[in-house]
């Protein structure tokens, strides 16, 4: 597995894990009165834990140590504790498919659940996080291997049991089978002996030939518990004598809570236990949440301006308007994230040359589950946090310094996240947990603190509002000899964990680097410009627009050589048979290859788009077939042929894809954060639509096992389909839309 | 005032304007109905009352007495609840999962007053949203819960 690439946020969190001790700390060690709770950071959360997960893990190298992942109960039920946590992406059944193929026990008789701090789970490069489209590829080999110590303790443990040699034994799924006499052991009778038992070193793997639970479209372990309302997230969280809270932030961030006119009205109001001036934000804590929530939109808060150091305070007359203007007039070169040839003297060289500005907005990551959490502190001075998030390493090291206690001291419970999508990383002025440890603290209670839907939207960490312009030559003969791109802006890689001098940002730049197009003349380049606002990664970080950038620019390229779009993509992909096939496998798909325009059966006029990805250690063709109604985009089909390489499960691929697929076409559609006067403009799904039922296209998908290395599932379906959409806008009517969401364009037709 | 929760009467002394979501997650500690907007806008917090889909975060618990309530812990006790849910099994319908319960009261909601519903009657009738896009599949179960 050696030859996977990391995603760009684990190399950063290992580049992290590099850097000497006496950088600065962005957190305080004061403990919980003196620490800044804006000052959470990603980056920082990870700051002297090394030494200390190093420490542990020579010990037990992460991942082998069967006791800690693995409860087998006398019933043969089998608990295990699963280094991710599941936010419906399906990494729960995909371990529980992993596991149990070398452990020789069906996956429908895991439980699954997110395992606590711990250098046992440390199996990403040492780190723990659940993102980057990184958690099955990262740790396949890892828990295969458990899976198997694992059912070698069982054989042995049986032999002792039955006293017969180790090698007359063999299993069955859930048991060990002694042919020779007939006899069997269930493993459920076998797990306390096998437990006590040294782990094994080195224990052959199953033959991939013999695999009967990788690879097959196994069901997921959640779905009847998510069918009937019983699945339990954070927000449904519950602990004896729990008081309920609820927040209001400043409107503008960095603002804090001066005078409050009223109160004392709100203290009397039903339910309400305390007020509380929090960082940022008034609090009430309350019987009930909607009783705290009542009272805490009650207060009638004089907010203060920022003052001069405040951190990530934003401008009054910050806008996303003027962001867009700021972004377009920052001036290139810029810094290089790929060279190849001599762009400019071949540009300089070209029969003809063609320019174009793109850009995308700010968005939200509109998960489902408002995020919350729930705070105890305990007689013994430790402290619980049950709360969303992808990295619980990292937040129990975070709610340490601002609790001012060991890290071991504070236990992370991660229940199942109701969306994430890049939501429950870390990030300045947008976790609940912070104020949750604070009023806890101060009312000598547990806490549930909930943010309602209008402050998750006034707080949420945005995917950044991103630009790129273009320049290509075409040769005589219409194809592209070169070409120029400067990605202005900034992304949470370089924000959260810094970039080199002179060093692009990876999560700018990704999606216009990397492409497999033989254009013999390139220069990549990111032009930094800091976004003022919060960010934070959105499911595919980069690509999430830059493929869009690219792909449509491609075909601006195509049209200006007199090539079609598809014809120019395969002649550009020769030399790339990976690339090509996949290319070929989704215009198969699709019924072949047609531009158009053209009528369909019903009557409407319709026309289709192609792109293609690299996202994630993956490769990914899309196709979209779109019409146009009163002015507005119809997406009928969407056709997706992906490449991971190798799979687990496809049944959770084609689910992960159509996921893919629906927000990919609603940050295309309809998805755009609108800042004005220094606030988000819109503070619930009315102002902010996403994708509805009715705007859903059917969704075809054909995966293809070339057999390169591993690559990512969750987020590589989504960077295809805004490109292959607006390419097939322009099909259909000859309109280029250059800037998102569509929906800010009236369309007619051609 | 009294509710009638999944046919058992309940006594609840919330405020009279407090949303049936809160009154159902809060004092009744019933946690399968969901937040996620507060605003009718998602229909994450979708129940039955009186055997019509209503977005409970917007429903004043006074507008509701009297009248049964039935939420998505009641679900295996209506044969076309349990119809509904064996479908979205079969259908693997969940992703996160968040919004599921209010989709599942949805498609019973419909299938109780339309029970061979048309491709345009699931459009009209499922109009939750689904951040993890599930909806392709949603439609399937609802038609397979409408055949099974």
């Amino acid at each position: 597995m050696n030859a996977i690439t990391p995603p760009a946020l684990v190399e950063a969190l290992a580049l992290r894990d590099a850097l000497p001790e006496d950088r600065p700390l962005n957190l305080s060690r004061r403990g919980l009165l003196g620490a800044s709770l804006g000052a959470l950071v990603l980056g920082a959360a990870l700051r002297a834990a090394p030494a200390r997960a190093q420490a542990a893990a020579a010990a037990a190298k992460p991942g082998t140590r069967v006791p800690a992942f693995l409860e087998i109960r006398p019933d043969g039920a089998i608990l295990l504790k699963s280094p991710f946590v599941e936010g419906g992406q399906g990494v729960s059944t995909a371990m529980a498919q992993i596991v149990g193929e070398e452990l020789d026990a069906d996956p429908a008789r895991f439980t699954v659940e997110c395992a606590p701090p711990g250098a046992d789970y440390l199996v990403v490069n040492g780190m723990r996080i659940t993102g980057g489209s990184y958690s099955v590829r990262s740790s396949y080999a890892t828990m295969r291997q458990l899976g198997a110590s694992a059912r070698h303790m069982l054989l042995q443990a049986a032999a002792t049991r039955l006293g017969v040699p180790p090698e007359s034994l063999s299993t069955a799924p859930g048991r060990v089978v002694h042919a020779a006499s007939g006899r069997t052991l269930d493993y459920g009778a076998l797990a306390t002996e096998a437990a006590a038992l040294p782990v094994p070193e080195g224990v052959a793997l199953r033959a991939e030939k013999d695999f009967r639970w990788i690879g097959k479209p196994v069901a997921r372990l959640d779905v009847r518990e998510k069918s009937t309302g019983k699945a339990t997230y954070a927000i449904d969280m519950a602990v004896e004598g729990m008081l309920q809270a609820a927040v209001q932030h400043a409107p503008r961030l960095g603002g804090e809570p001066g005078a409050i006119a009223n109160e004392a009205a709100v203290r009397a109001m039903p339910g309400v236990h305390s007020i509380h001036r929090l960082p940022g934000a008034v609090a009430v804590v309350a019987d009930r949440w909607w009783r705290a929530r009542r009272a805490a939109e009650a207060l009638e808060v004089t907010w203060t301006a920022p003052a001069a150091e405040a951190r990530n305070a934003l401008p009054a007359d910050f806008s996303s308007e003027g962001m867009r203007a700021a972004l377009a007039a920052a001036p290139g070169p810029g810094n290089a994230a790929e060279t190849e040839g001599d762009a400019a003297a071949a540009l300089k060289g070209a029969a003809r040359t063609v320019e174009a500005t793109y850009d995308a907005p700010y968005l939200a990551h509109g998960q489902l589950e408002p995020p919350s959490a729930l705070a105890r502190w305990n007689a013994d001075g430790t402290l619980d946090l049950w709360l969303p998030n992808q990295a619980p390493e990292m937040f129990q090291r975070v709610a340490a310094q601002l609790a001012g206690i060991a890290p071991e001291k504070v236990r992370i419970h991660s229940p199942m996240l109701g969306g994430f999508f890049g939501r429950h990383f870390l990030y300045d002025a947008a976790n609940p947990f912070p104020q949750a440890i604070q009023l806890a603290k101060a009312t000598g209670r547990p806490v549930k603190l909930i943010w309602s839907r209008e402050e998750e939207f006034l707080r949420d960490a945005l995917r950044p509002m991103g630009l790129a312009r273009f320049r290509a030559g075409l040769g005589a003969d219409g194809m592209p000899v070169a070409l120029e791109a400067e990605a202005v802006g900034e992304g949470p890689i370089g924000r959260y964990f810094g970039t080199k001098p002179g060093a692009a940002d990876p999560s700018v730049v990704e999606g216009i680097a990397g492409k497999p197009y033989a254009i013999p003349n390139r220069r990549v380049a990111q032009v930094p410009v800091k976004h003022p606002a919060v960010i934070g990664f959105w499911r595919s970080v980069g690509h999430s627009m830059n493929d869009f950038f690219y792909e449509a620019f491609l075909d601006e390229m195509a049209e200006a050589g007199g090539q079609d779009p598809y014809a120019l993509r395969l002649r550009l992909l020769a030399g790339k048979p990976r690339h090509k096939a996949l290319l070929e496998a989704v215009a198969d798909l699709s019924g072949g290859w047609k531009r158009g325009p053209y009528e369909a059966a019903d009557g409407t006029r319709r026309a289709r788009g192609v792109a293609m990805a690299s996202p994630f250690g993956s490769e990914v063709a899309t196709i979209a077939e779109v019409s146009l109604k009163g002015g507005e985009v119809v997406v009928h089909d969407v056709w997706v042929a992906i490449d991971p390489g190798r799979i687990v499960n496809p049944a959770i691929i084609e689910a992960q894809v159509n996921s893919a697929v629906a927000l990919g076409l609603s940050s295309a559609l309809l998805e755009e954060v609108v800042y004005a006067d220094g606030a988000p403009q819109a503070r619930n799904f009315d102002g902010y639509p996403i994708l509805p039922p009715d705007r859903m296209p059917r969704v075809h998908v054909r995966i293809v096992e070339s057999g390169a290395p591993m690559g990512g599932i969750g987020e590589p379906g989504l960077p295809g389909v805004p490109p292959a959409v607006v390419n097939a806008v322009a099909a259909l009517t000859g309109q280029r839309i250059r800037s998102l969401p569509l929906s800010k364009t009236r369309l007619g037709a051609a | 005032m009294e509710l009638i929760i999944n046919g058992t009467p309940r006594r609840v002394e919330s405020e009279a304007d407090t949303p049936l979501l809160w009154v159902i997650r809060d004092e009744l500690g019933m946690t399968g109905t969901k937040y996620g907007c507060g605003a009718a806008q998602c229909g994450a917090c979708t129940v039955l009352v009186d055997g019509q889909p209503t977005r409970s975060c917007v429903t004043p618990v006074e507008s509701v007495a009297g009248l049964p309530v039935t939420t998505i812990e009641a679900i295996g006790e209506d044969p076309v609840g349990r119809k509904v849910v064996e479908a979205w099994v079969a259908q693997q319908v969940p992703q996160c999962g968040y919004c599921q319960s209010g989709q599942v009261m949805a498609a019973t909601a419909l299938l109780k007053q339309t029970p061979q519903p048309s491709d345009e009657d699931i459009a009209a009738a499922m109009t939750n949203l689904c951040r993890c896009g599930t909806y392709n599949a949603i439609a399937a179960a609802t038609r397979q819960a409408a055949q099974g």
